[in-house]
Order: structure tokens, then sequence, then C-alpha cells
């Protein structure tokens, strides 16, 4: 016993020192949990001898509520393109200009100048992907691609399906099934839209996360999912497969930026160029299993990841696809209405 | 002289009233004194807190989450009416109201639950020899080790429609298909009375364990009923036990989140899934905070009304 204490007090110390010789620099940086391949972190630590901490959230209102007040001690954010207005907004990103950086030549170039952040002064892409339909196609064999899966499922899906507890994307896909626009404030369409869900909500089994395992166990046959979590479902059980909804369906992109009040400012800024290279926005892809905004990074991806059916959008079925912006308070109170009405 | 002995001895009582009046100040300020860490700490920690949400149910709500500082009662006015998002009439918020019934009526299920099962497992142990009493107990406290949260998806996999309890009963022939317990309102009164137990079996331990038996003993010497002497001597000496017990299991139920997170499937809302969703995605603080303070004054009312009920039956059989 006394051989492994002292084992275990030689180890703290060798560690404080390894720790000291190593902190020239640090970066904190808050992010998506189980999102950060640990390999790129280790990667950047070595290259530019920087600490870096992760910490996890898990909802954009998380994030925003945790940064607004200040003194959280992030340098680095990861908000969805659906936020990011607002983080702009209340003026809580730092202007990095990543359109400057050396890197930022590798952006592809649909994502050069994204609606919801016109010119990119603020954040560099980390990956994008789409709100679809996971269908465990051993127990129900037909066409997936339709969010009448959800909206008036066939009776023998009745009581097999999972939602996922994301009020904007469960709304705008309603929204866009009953022919409106993502975050309408259109009484008439929304009248439909709650009538279809409340409708359709008896037919649910569940409206919860953790889609993975209830499709890989069978407990659902489809679910509300994200196309790289679809995926790695299907690396469990091979007869899930990811449909997109041509009645319409969100898009989303999550983009790395700098913190108004980050105390690593140049850790941060190195880490946005880091981030564009093409093989490091590889390794994003590699771990979490959805696209990146760089071109030419897919020839340093696994094999089947860039071409994979979740990854890749049929071209009859791109159009369908929507990057949903922020709503209005006016439409968010009508949707929070709407609901809490559905889970009453 | 003796009328001098007599105002020394009176002096002297006087002055001796005086040290012992001295000293129960003394002994007053010591525990004020004493007192004073554990005051600070639920002052700064629950009261602050508590603050905070009343003064924010009373604001505007931000655009993005978050309060605007200007006076309003739009939080208040959204706990109890709604207006009609389509045709702008005001009405009772039935929405509101369902949920709040369903928390409720759920936490009452559970907390009787808890008793019907606590009640024998706290007698058992009561009843043992006193060396095997503390084995039983520590038996008893061993779930609180464990995370809520892995306790309450350990009771997901027991009962989900390929769980335990399912593949049992179809490994025996016993049912055809998997009869649906996860994710119904089932599951989260189950799911509760798991968590909350041990709460309930601790306060009726204690309250047992104290219980003098030779009024039981008594009680049968006078022909009593087993079902009357449990009746009439146990459960009113006990009764103590019962009521904190109760309360211990009610009032975590009433605000329970997690639990109905995953065992009900998301698909009904209990009030502090109702909160979160203003907090969170709602992006509605002010009504959030006023769902808070409105369901701290349900859990007041409510054991008011209990502690009150539970007191004349007291006094009735004493």
């Amino acid at each position: 016993m006394r051989r492994v204490i002292k084992n275990l007090i030689s180890a703290l110390v060798a560690l404080m020192f390894v720790n000291a010789a190593h902190a020239a620099g640090e970066l904190h940086i808050f992010n998506w949990g189980d999102y950060t391949n640990p390999d790129l972190i280790a990667k950047f630590e070595q290259m530019y001898d920087v600490k870096v901490t992760i910490t996890d959230y898990d909802s954009n209102e998380t994030a925003l509520s945790k940064v607004r007040p200040g003194g959280h001690g992030f340098d680095i954010a990861v908000p969805t393109s659906s936020h990011i207005p607002i983080w702009i907004e209340e003026g809580l990103l730092m202007q990095t200009n990543p359109n400057e950086m050396p890197n930022f030549v590798h952006v592809a170039e649909q994502w050069r100048n994204p609606d919801w952040e016109p010119g990119r002064n603020y954040s560099v892409p980390w990956t994008w992907g789409s709100t679809g339909i996971s269908v465990n196609t051993a127990m129900y064999g037909g066409e997936i691609n339709t969010s009448e899966l959800f909206f008036s499922p066939p009776d023998e899906l009745h009581g097999r399906i999972n939602i996922v507890p994301e009020m904007n994307d469960v709304m705008n896909m309603a929204i866009m099934y009953e022919g409106g626009q993502p975050c309408t404030t259109d009484k008439e369409v929304l009248m439909r839209v709650r009538d279809t869900v409340m409708a359709a909500k008896e037919n649910w089994k569940s409206i919860d996360y953790g889609t993975k395992e209830k499709l890989v166990s069978g407990d659902v046959a489809v679910s509300m999912n994200w196309n790289g979590y679809s995926k790695r479902a299907r690396e469990e059980n091979p007869d899930i497969a990811f449909g997109y909804p041509k009645q319409g369906y969100p898009l989303w992109m999550d983009n790395v930026a700098v913190l108004a009040d980050a105390k690593n400012v140049e850790n941060a800024k190195l880490f946005q160029n880091f981030l564009m290279d093409p093989e490091n926005a590889a390794m994003i892809s590699a771990f979490a299993q959805y696209a990146n905004g760089i071109a030419g990074s897919e020839a340093y991806m696994p094999a089947d990841l860039a071409s994979a059916p979740e990854i890749a959008i049929p071209a009859e079925l791109q159009s369908a696809g929507v990057f949903v912006p922020p709503c209005p308070p006016e439409a968010q109170q009508l949707y929070t209405a709407i609901w809490t009405e559905v889970q009453k | 002289m003796a009328e001098t002995e007599n105002t020394s001895s009176v002096l002297a009582a006087q002055s001796h009233q005086v040290a012992i009046e001295a000293s129960r100040r003394n002994k007053i300020r010591n525990f004020r004194l004493l007192s004073m860490p554990a005051l600070i700490v639920l002052t700064i920690g629950a009261a602050g807190p508590l603050l905070i949400m009343l003064v924010y149910s009373f604001l505007k709500a931000a655009p993005y989450g978050g309060v605007v500082w200007e006076p309003s009662i739009d939080g208040w006015f959204g706990v109890f009416l709604k207006k009609d998002i389509f045709d702008g009439t005001i009405s009772i918020a039935t929405a509101h109201l369902s949920i709040l019934w369903r928390s409720v009526n759920l936490s009452i299920q559970s907390t009787l639950l808890a008793l019907i099962l606590g009640f024998p497992t706290a007698y058992f142990i009561a009843t043992r020899s006193v060396q095997t009493r503390n084995l039983w107990l520590f038996l008893i406290t061993i779930p609180f080790w464990t995370n809520l949260l892995i306790r309450t998806f350990a009771i997901m996999q027991v009962i989900r429609d390929q769980g335990i309890i399912n593949n049992f009963l179809i490994g025996w022939g016993l049912i055809e298909s998997p009869i649906e317990m996860l994710y119904t309102d089932f599951a989260i009164m189950l799911g509760m009375t798991y968590v909350y137990l041990p709460l309930m079996v601790l306060p009726l331990y204690a309250s047992i364990e104290k219980l003098d038996f030779r009024l039981v003993e008594a009680a049968y010497d006078l022909y009593a009923t087993r079902l009357r002497v449990l009746w009439r001597i146990i459960i009113p000496l006990v009764r103590p036990g019962i009521v904190a017990g109760s309360i211990l299991v009610f009032v975590p139920s009433l605000g329970a989140y997690v639990t109905p997170r995953v065992l009900g499937g998301g698909k009904h809302l209990m009030l502090g899934n109702l909160i979160e969703l203003q907090f969170g995605q709602g992006r509605n603080w002010p009504l959030g905070a006023a769902l808070s303070i409105f369901l701290l004054c349900v859990v007041m009312g409510a054991l008011l009304i209990y502690v009150r009920v539970a007191q004349r039956g007291t006094t009735e059989h004493v």
C-alpha cells in the first residue's frame, strides 16, 4: 500500500512538472458534448504549445445563458447558425476576421458568405448537417424521404415514433410540412400546424433524445434525428437509414467563434485558422461524423464518410433543406404556446 | 439587624437572579451566534435565489432569453391565463392547469405507494435486534450512493419494451407482446417512488424505533385484533414519522425534472419540465420564474393543509 501511495505521489509530482513545462499558453473551448476529436486537440496543443481545456454544453440556450453574464473563462464557443446572429447582436463575439486568415482560402465557396453571417467576420465552419428522419428499414419498408412519417404516419408506425424535444426543429418541420415558411407567424398556417401536431402526437411513442439507443434497440422504428448521429446508429445496426423530408427539413452549421471577453485571444485565433486547414477539418468530421465546410478535406477523411448517404444529400432533395434563421420573439411565443399545448 | 440581614439576603437573592438572567442572556446570545453561520448560509443559499426569481417574475422577457429591466406582470398573467394565439380571446391556461394536476396527482400516488412499501420495511427493520438494524439501514441507504440519473436509467432498463420484465414474461410465454410501461404516467410514478423511497423509510424507522411496544402488548392483552392494534395504537404513535416521510417524498416529486424527462418520454410534461421549457427553448424567463414561485406556493399550501389535517388526527387520539 505504501508503495502505491509513493508511486502515486511521484506520478503527481511528475504530472505537475509536465504541466508546468507545457503551460506556454492556454485555450478554453466551450463546445457541444461528444463533438471534439481528442486527436485534433492533441495536434493543436503540440503544434502551438498550448494547453487546451474543453467544457461541454447541451443546447444553444444553455451556452448563451452561461456566456452572457461573463466570468465564464471561455475563449471559444461553437454556436449554431440559427443562433449566431443573436450572439453577434448581443456583442458576445469578438470580430477576429477569419476572412483575412491564411487558411480562409480553404473554406468552400458556399460557406464563405452565409446568410446568418455575411462575410464571416466572426466565425469559421465547424460542421454542418441536417435534421431528418432515421428509419429502421427492417421494421418499415416504405418511402423514407417524407415527414409524413412524423405528422401523418401509416398505421403500422403508430406508437413506434420518437421525436427529439427540439421545439424549433419540430415546429419548423411541421410548418414546412403544412406548406409554410420557417419562423412564420402566419396564423392560418400555425392553426393547421397545431392541429396536425396535436393529432400526430397520439401516434408518437416518446419525445426524447437518445435517438441512437432507441433505434438500435428497436424500441422505435422511426425517429427525428441528426444525420451524423444516424450514421453512428447505422454503424451499430445496418438497417438504419436516413431520410431527407421532401416537404422541407432544417439545415444547420455549427461555427467556431471567439468570445468578446476571451483571455487567450491569440491562441483562439490560431485555433480558428488551424480548423480551416483541410487535414484538420477532416479530423473533426472523422470524429463527429458530420460534413465540414472546408474544401479538399474529403481527401483526408475515412473512405466511407464523404460519400455516406447521411452526408451526401441526394440532388433532388437538396433544395428542400433550409437554413433556419433565429425565429423572432413573436414566433417563438406562438411556438412555445403550441408546444406546451402538445405536451400538456 | 434582622432587617439588614433580610435586605442583604434579598439583595443576594436579587443578585443571584440577575446572575441567572445574565447567564440566560449569555446563553441566548451564544445560541444566536452559534446559529449565525447556518442562518447566513440559508439566507444566501435559499432566500437570495428566491428573491431573484420573484423579481424576475415581474420583469419583461428579453427577446432571446434573459430579462429586460422593465416591470411587467406578463409572466404571472401567463401562469393562469392565456391569450388564444389565433383569435386573441383570453381564457384560463388549461395547458398549465392540466400539467399542474398531473404533477400533484402523480406526486400523491408516489407518496402513497412509498408509504405502502415503506411502512412494512421500516417496521421490519425497527423490530430487528439492535446490531442487525444497522445493517438493514445501511442497505436502505446504498441506493443513495448512486447518481439519481443512473438510478432512473436503471428503472428504464427494467421496464422498457425489450427490458428485463417484458423479456422475462415473454420468455416464459406468459404474454405475447411486451406490456407498454415505459413512457407512461405509470413509469413516472414508479420511478419517483423508487427514487424517493428511502426518504420515506428513514423517518418512519426513526418513529417506529421509539415506539413503546409495551403498549402494543397491552392492546393484545385487552383482546384487540391485529388490525385494530395497527390502526389504533401503532399508526397514531408513529404519525410524526408518516408525516415527515410523506412530506419528504411529496415535495421533491412535485418538482421532479429528471424522472418525468427520462421515464415519461417527454410526451407529458410535469411542472419541472414546463419551467425548464420556459427558461430554455421557450426563452420566456419571467414566465419560468413565475411558474417556479407558483410551484413553491403550491408546495407550501399542500404542506399547510397536510400538517393541519395530520395534527387534528393526533389531538383526537391523545
